[in-house]
């Protein structure tokens, strides 16, 4: 398999530069915009792909020469990203610090989705209007493209380091990322500062985007999460906020997965970017290049999440709805409308579980849809292979998404804030690539076919009142569970590890063993949700729970109130539920997620219902 | 018979520090500091703005890890150790800052300050421990629920200590409380664990003098109960006042010690202190617009006084 002479090698190591480049420009923007406004950029991907598609247009549709395509990607892009700052960002200055975390999130669904509507979701070609010769050296070779990538790549250093170092707004952006307050008193202008920074690393961003088109020659509306992605984990491994080292971590990136690919084949490509990510985020959270031992930058004031005055149910009220909503199949009996609420209880179960991490715990995880993963695959595979009954297997699914959603996080416990994210994030990526690769086990890309429905004394439950009753009985349980959970001292020394964890761990708080035990609840939960789903929908692959319904989970949490119980259900019955009884087309969805999340952030942050 | 033993042996210091040390890059905020600290004790630190009081309150409670040196808690090596060991074995801190739980009840509050008194948080065997703490959560038996009842009337009658400031606020967010209000919180919370030592890192900051003088009250009420106290103070008068030894830091180094009345009237604390305010003076910003600033010249003032 290895290749054993030295040309293939060098072909690598220059595909490794190359791709390294591109990363480099995704990962300088990121860098600047952490340095000035301390915010990982999640919408970052989503301008790549914009600039993509600007590209696109330019070539196909209005045959442009090359060098006007670069430039009216840059245009095109930089605008995006002044409105991005103006309208996303500029309004949350002053709220709380998950609220940009957040709004970036919900910009990069906006525009995925907008770009999936307009241009629809299939990829598209990018023909290089370069020439196609090679030069041969050494065995190996470097085309045109490769040459103006690196070209690109330089030069936009270059300039970059012309700005920062000799201009006045340059002289502003240094000395905002040194001290912003301290700035603000000098008079640097410190918004003019952030919509310059923002432009600038989005027009790189764009022109990294079509710089990528062109090279694999293929562009779709969701090329940017996995770049965006590795953009973040190029930056990492520089130290956040570090120019030269994103730059470095990015040709170092390149490398690692350019030679991962010589050595175990494509499919594991995106592995190598996150178990590495993982790796420094445990190892060296301050990058490669940090030296000084530091204390992680802490706020004198204000907190993680918003204050809040939760609206509390009267029990009555929440045995009377749980009532009725358990009647409702006597009343009701179109299939469709039971089976599209059986549906919003099984994401209730997930939105309960991430409420709990999310929001009683206050760590914003973006993987969740692994830990559902996690529990299909597991109760599937023991029915089918195992030869379990499906009744016994959905609890053992569950308590196997617990262990191995704790076990995979259990490296980020030591995190905080953005960081989290970025890990659960990469953790939910990293349990999809294992189940597309480790085909023995999991019948790899063809999925898993024939799961047999869930059953009681031979008789299957698959009618469309069972499809409703189901989800919502084990819903209720849970729901009560998690509330009996939060009246008692765990609720207490859970939330007050959210609401601050240093003086959490001044009074003695065990950080590591209530994050490990809410993981390890959230999994349970979640575990037997995906078990559920995979037992009613018969069928389940990769792909059944990608990354967006973890987005979907969190907006429902977020419309309902942070760690608040009734919100998870609500939210999840609002989400999926409407749209599809007002048959919203499907492919709206998504959009209409993203916007609603923006809107919450930015008008109701406490959601529905009240932070609990 | 051990009793009287005990008593003939010399008494060991409650907490002992040797040659602490604590660099932030080019800057030596802690700098080989010595110091101890009798049972029952009330020990002030007080030292300009950025002379390192802070940082050794970190170093002390485990929060930040020194560069040299060590620190002794009773009798035992307790140098680098976590911040929740070491509330464990007693020792409880209040912040310069102010970190309530803002969206917790001033009740929960204090609650989570009697953390490690829980009886199911003690099982500290991996896995089975915390699997144990859940089960003890949901299921609550009527041990837990007893103890859990109990904990709740302590903190009550804590909390009634501070009388009508927060009693009527138990059930309120701690983020709705004034501030002064928050601090009082604080010091409830760290009283519920029941220290052997309390750190006070400016429990007056931002009060003003009626306020002031309450909280005087209450931290000489918690020293004639018999605790431990280490006080980080800017207000002079309270110190005088509540001090058996007040220690004097300056760039990271303790320049004096002594009983309240020979401290003041050390040259060099005088120095330090009129020194620092002139150059306090050219810079207007600072984490102590809370009365900070205003408290040094007092302190100057005080200090000429004596
Ligand atoms: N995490 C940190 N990183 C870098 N420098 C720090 C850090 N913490 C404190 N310092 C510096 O160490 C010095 C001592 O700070 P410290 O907060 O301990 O002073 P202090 O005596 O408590 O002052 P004040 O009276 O203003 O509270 C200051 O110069 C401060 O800027
Ligand atoms: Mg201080």
């Amino acid at each position: 398999m290895l290749p054993t002479t030295f040309g293939p090698w060098l072909d690598y190591t220059i595909n490794g530069l190359v791709i390294g480049n591109i990363y480099a420009l995704l990962a300088v923007g990121l860098a600047l915009i952490f340095g000035v406004s301390h915010l990982i950029n999640f919408a970052h991907g989503s301008v790549y792909m914009v600039g993509a598609y600007i590209g696109w247009l330019c070539v196909t549709k209005l045959a442009l020469p090359l060098p006007v395509t670069f430039v009216t990607v840059a245009a095109g892009c930089g605008l995006l990203g002044a409105v991005i700052e103006r309208v996303g960002l500029r309004p949350l200055r002053n709220a709380p610090r998950i609220a940009p975390l957040l709004a970036t999130i919900g910009l990069s669904v906006v525009l995925d989705q907008s770009a999936q509507l307009l241009f629809s979701p299939d990829p598209r070609a990018l023909p290089t209007q370069l020439p196609t010769w090679r030069i041969a050296i050494g065995g190996g070779s470097i085309g045109a493209l490769d040459l103006l990538i690196a070209g690109v790549g330089i030069g936009s250093a270059g300039l970059l380091y012309g700005f920062l170092r000799f201009t006045k707004l340059g002289w502003a952006v240094r000395a905002t990322a040194l001290d912003r307050d301290a700035a603000q008193q000098c008079g640097v202008d410190v918004d003019k500062v952030n919509r310059t920074v923002f432009a600038i690393a989005s027009a790189l961003g764009g022109v990294s985007g079509l710089l990528v088109g062109m090279y694999y020659n293929t562009i779709d509306p969701n090329m940017g999460f996995q770049a965006g992605l590795k953009g973040i984990v190029a930056q990492l491994i520089g130290g956040v906020g570090n120019v030269p080292g994103a730059i470095a971590g990015s040709l170092l990136l390149g490398l690692i997965e350019s030679y991962g690919i010589a050595l175990f084949g494509t499919s594991y490509r995106n592995l190598f970017a996150f178990v590495a990510l993982i790796l420094i985020l445990v190892l060296r959270p301050n990058g490669l290049f940090a030296r000084a031992r530091r204390l992680p930058p802490e706020p004198l004031t204000g907190t993680f999440i918003a204050p809040s005055r939760p609206l509390v149910l009267p029990k009555w009220a929440v045995w009377t709805l749980a009532a009725l909503a358990l009647a409702l199949p006597l009343v009701v009996q179109q299939p469709y409308l039971l089976q599209t609420l059986g549906n919003a209880w099984l994401y209730a179960l997930l939105a309960l579980s991430l409420t709990l991490v999310a929001g009683t715990v206050g760590q914003v995880s973006l993987g969740h849809a692994g830990l559902l993963a996690i529990g299909a695959y597991a109760s599937s595979l023991l029915a089918l292979d195992a030869g379990v009954p499906v009744l016994l297997a959905v609890p053992l699914a569950g308590l196997v998404a617990a262990a191995l959603g704790t076990a995979l996080v259990y490296p980020a416990f030591r995190l905080r804030g953005h960081y989290v994210s970025i890990a659960t994030l990469a953790v939910g990526e990293i349990v999809t690539l294992v189940i597309l690769n480790w085909e023995s086990l999991t019948r790899g890309p063809i999925g898993v076919t024939g799961i047999p429905p869930l059953s009681v004394a031979g008789k299957p439950l698959v009618s469309g009142q069972w499809v409703y009753w189901v989800p919502l009985i084990v819903l209720l349980a849970f729901a009560a569970l998690q509330s009996r959970l939060l009246n008692s001292h765990l609720g207490r020394t859970l939330r007050a590890i959210r609401e601050d964890d240093v003086a959490a761990r001044s009074y003695g708080v065990d950080l590591n063993r209530y994050k490990g035990l809410a993981f390890a609840v959230a999994g349970f939960i979640a575990g037997v949700g995906g078990a559920l789903m995979a037992h009613f929908y018969s069928y389940i692959n990769h792909e059944t729970f990608p990354a967006p319904v973890s987005m979907l989970a969190l907006t429902m949490v977020i419309l309902g109130g942070l760690g608040n119980v009734a919100g998870a259900v609500l939210g999840a019955a609002v989400l999926v539920g409407l749209p599809e009884l007002f048959r919203a087309a499907a492919e709206y969805r998504m959009l209409i997620y993203g916007v609603v999340l923006l809107l919450l952030i930015r008008f109701r942050p406490q959601g529905l219902l009240g932070t609990v | 018979m051990a009793d009287q033993l005990k008593n003939s042996l010399p008494k060991k210091p409650l907490l002992e520090i040797a040659g602490l040390t604590r660099r932030f890059g080019g800057l030596t905020a802690v700098n080989g500091l010595s110091l101890t600290v009798e049972t029952g004790e009330l020990v002030s630190i007080i030292g300009p703005n950025g002379a390192g009081k802070t940082t050794l309150f970190n170093l002390i409670s485990g929060l930040d890890a020194p560069d040299a040196g060590a620190v002794t808690f009773e009798g035992g090596d307790v140098t680098g150790l976590s911040a929740e060991r070491l509330a464990a074995l007693g020792l409880a801190r209040s912040f310069q800052h102010g970190r309530v739980f803002g969206n917790l009840s001033v009740l929960d509050n204090v609650l989570v300050g009697a953390h490690t008194r829980l009886r199911a948080v003690k099982p500290q065997i991996p896995l089975v421990g915390p699997l144990v703490e859940l089960a003890l959560a949901l299921i609550r038996p009527p041990s837990v629920r007893a103890e859990e009842e109990r904990l709740r009337a302590e903190a009550t009658e804590i909390v009634r200590m501070f009388g009508e400031r927060l009693t009527p606020r138990l059930d309120k967010p701690a983020h709705s409380l004034s501030y002064a209000n928050r601090r009082r919180v604080e010091i409830a919370r760290a009283l519920a664990l029941h220290p052997r030592l309390l750190l006070l890192d400016e429990p007056t900051a931002g009060m003003n003098p009626t306020e002031t003088a309450e909280m005087l009250e209450i931290i000489r009420g918690l020293k004639a109960g018999g605790l431990t106290i280490l006080l980080i103070e800017h207000k002079l008068d309270l110190v005088m006042q509540l001090s058996d030894r007040v220690v004097v830091m300056d760039h990271g180094a303790r320049i004096a010690e002594g009983p309240p009345a020979a401290v003041a009237g050390d040259p060099a604390v005088i120095e330090a202190y009129l020194g620092h305010k002139a150059v306090g003076a050219a810079n207007q910003d600072g984490p102590n617009q809370d009365g900070g600033r205003d408290a040094e010249g007092d302190a100057a003032r005080i200090l000429v006084a004596h």
